[in-house]
């Protein structure tokens, strides 16, 4: 069994009427553990539909996709919103924290879904909490936080269940430069404490700090090379 | 159970966070549930009451009355009961005691009585002695009739509580002359109060002995009685019933095809009747609030169905985090459900408190009962309800893409 996961000849078609659209066409990827990928690409390139993928949130129309050893590829959706809880972490571009509940119920959320029990869940919650500089804001709602609170809250969340990925969908889109140069250092520091992280990006400055850099073009893996992160 | 305690807690958030609009869609469950308690409430309670003074009327007591069936009645032969069958009872039939016939005109049940300036209506009738023992009613003043009064046919009465209040008569009345119609009687005694039945007194009645009844009716005619009677041993009551119906039907030379033209009713037949009539007026209700609750589920189902595209995103982040089909489907049935239980219990609180209201509003009524089953039945419907309309918006939630909640604005 290979930790990381595997995608091999990933198709995906939309039927737009009588139309059908190549989102992606054949595209082989492979991320080992403790990985820090960028997945660059202009709007169209076949960005979101590939993360959709990775993330469990979609079905590829033909290929295999393997995560830490399960194929994943013709999974019912019952067995899928399993994986999606105990494999991937989502950030997203707009935070989506649940707006009712309070940064520590959002964290508990997901091991609501792992049937643990509450006084577990409010312990691993607060701890990743900590884990990412928010212990005094525990009892605050989203609307009470600002905008790179609520991006903290939302990577706790993703954190707090410690999936396989971390996968980040323009996680600093909403954010000034400053707040962006915090949330990345925080994924820096995340990845060098052994955490394999994905980040779809348009800004060349997040692709800037992965070690690996996946561009995108109709489809198809235009390129693929490892960097130097940036200083 | 884990996951119940948690769709409910995220349920109650949901609910708190729309507080009004919740309690606008639940105003249909809310009005329904406590019309129907308010509804049943007042009638067990008069239900109660009743019973409890049927059971004062002597369940030992049979009560004979004259019954023209429709094919006779078109005859023109109208059935009657006589002297002759009353005498042919008290003769023929074995173990009853305190036989008394009751005579009222039928043509004119109300007549006016007065003394000095007052003067009122009343119900008039013409009793034999054995009325008190019969009717459990003795008088509180004074005496009751006796056989020398029944047999010269004096012109003395005994009067209920009502009459004694509006003639205004001196002292309670004892040994004062009224009027009644063309006659005056002298009082002898006044009878014990009995209060209400739906709102109807019990005590606006004047009693005269038999005879001078007839008297005052006009001896040229026959009259239709009734007859009542007590049975001795309550375990013969059938046997007695059987007994007066042979007599009967040979007194009136009916032949065996013919029906009978007389009606025997006991006590508990009387009972019986009644608590159908309850019965039905119950089951009316619950129809009526069938068809509210109905209307009410449609309101949450609607709501429900905004509050599923209102939180398409929410949807969304929950199925990204990893929520199954089934634990959304829970969340919004129990959120459905939730608010109908709150409406069902808020209508019970409306309906408890509305019943006892009116019943004290209505200065005659008995005090509003509510029994268990109505609440455990307004709870159970409720949450019924809630089931029934709430799983269509939860399936269409459960449903929903993930991808495309995602993208919902």
């Amino acid at each position: 069994m290979s930790l990381g996961l595997e995608l091999r000849g990933i198709t995906r078609e939309y039927r737009m009427g009588e139309e059908v659209v190549h989102a992606l066409a054949g595209v082989d990827l492979a991320l080992g553990h403790n990985e820090y990928v960028a997945i660059v690409g202009a709007s169209g390139s076949g960005k979101s539909s590939l993360m959709n993928i990775i993330g469990c949130l979609d079905s590829p129309t033909a290929g295999s996709y393997t995560l830490n050893g399960r194929a994943v590829a013709g999974m019912s959706d019952t067995e899928l919103a399993t994986v999606r809880n105990r494999e991937i972490g989502f950030i997203f571009q707009s935070f989506n924290l649940l707006p009712r509940v309070d940064a520590l119920h959002n964290v508990m959320q997901p091991l609501v879904y792992r049937r643990l029990p509450v006084a577990e869940r409010k312990a691993k919650a607060r701890e990743a909490l900590a884990r990412v500089g928010l212990a005094d804001r525990m009892e605050h709602l989203p609307n009470q936080l600002s905008g790179g609170q609520c991006q903290r809250v939302a990577v706790a969340r993703a954190l707090v269940g410690e999936p396989a990925i971390l996968l980040a969908d323009e996680p600093t889109g909403n954010l000034d430069s400053a707040t962006t140069a915090e949330i990345m250092a925080l994924f820096d520091e995340l990845h060098a404490g052994g955490q394999t992280i994905v980040v779809v990006t348009h800004e060349a400055e997040i692709a800037a700090h992965c070690l690996r850099v996946v561009r995108l073009r109709d489809g198809r893996i235009e390129s693929d090379r490892r960097q130097e992160r940036a200083a | 159970m884990n996951l119940l305690l948690e769709s409910l807690r995220s349920a109650f958030s949901a609910i708190r966070a729309h507080a009004f609009r919740s309690f606008l869609t639940a105003l249909g469950i809310i009005i329904g549930v406590g019309s129907v308690v308010a509804v049943v409430s007042i009638v067990q309670g008069l239900s109660y009451t009743v019973n409890a003074q049927f059971q004062g009327l002597g369940s030992n007591s049979i009560t004979v009355s004259s019954y023209t069936p429709r094919e006779r009645w078109l005859q023109g032969r109208i059935a009657k009961l006589t002297e002759d069958d009353l005498r042919a009872i008290e003769h023929r039939v074995e173990g009853i005691s305190h036989v008394t016939p009751i005579l009222y005109d039928p043509r004119n049940q109300m007549i006016n009585v007065g003394y000095r300036a007052q003067s009122t209506f009343t119900r008039m009738f013409g009793v034999g002695s054995s009325y008190m023992e019969v009717n459990q009613s003795f008088p509180q003043k004074g005496r009751f009739f006796t056989r020398t009064d029944n047999e010269r046919r004096r012109l003395v009465c005994l009067v209920g509580a009502d009459v004694v209040e509006e003639l205004e008569l001196p002292d309670g009345g004892l040994g004062e002359f009224i009027r009644i119609g063309e006659e005056w009687c002298k009082i002898v005694g006044v009878m014990e109060e009995r209060g209400e039945i739906f709102g109807f007194s019990q005590d606006n009645y004047v009693l005269l002995p038999y005879s001078t009844m007839q008297r005052l009716l006009g001896t040229s005619r026959e009259f239709d009685i009734q007859v009542q009677l007590l049975v001795d041993d309550l375990e013969r009551m059938a046997e007695v019933d059987a007994r007066i119906g042979r007599v009967l039907r040979q007194q009136h030379e009916l032949a065996p095809d013919e029906n009978d033209d007389f009606r025997i009713q006991t006590a508990e037949q009387l009972t019986a009747s009644f608590n159908s009539v309850i019965n039905t007026i119950t089951a009316v209700a619950a129809g009526v609030v069938g068809i509210s609750l109905l209307v009410g589920g449609i309101g949450i189902m609607n709501i429900m169905l905004v509050s599923v595209t209102e939180r398409t995103r929410e949807i969304g982040i929950l199925k990204a985090l990893g929520a199954r089909r089934v634990d959304i489907l829970l969340q919004f049935l129990i959120e459905a459900v939730l608010l109908c239980l709150l409406g069902g219990l808020l209508g019970i609180a409306l309906g408890w408190g509305g019943g006892a209201l009116v019943s004290m509003m209505l200065p005659s009524f008995p005090p509003a009962h509510v029994p268990i089953w109505a609440v455990a039945l307004s709870v159970g419907f409720s949450a019924a309800v809630g089931i029934v309309f709430g799983i269509l918006p939860a399936a269409k939630a459960a449903q929903l893409d993930p991808i495309e909640s995602l993208r919902y604005e």
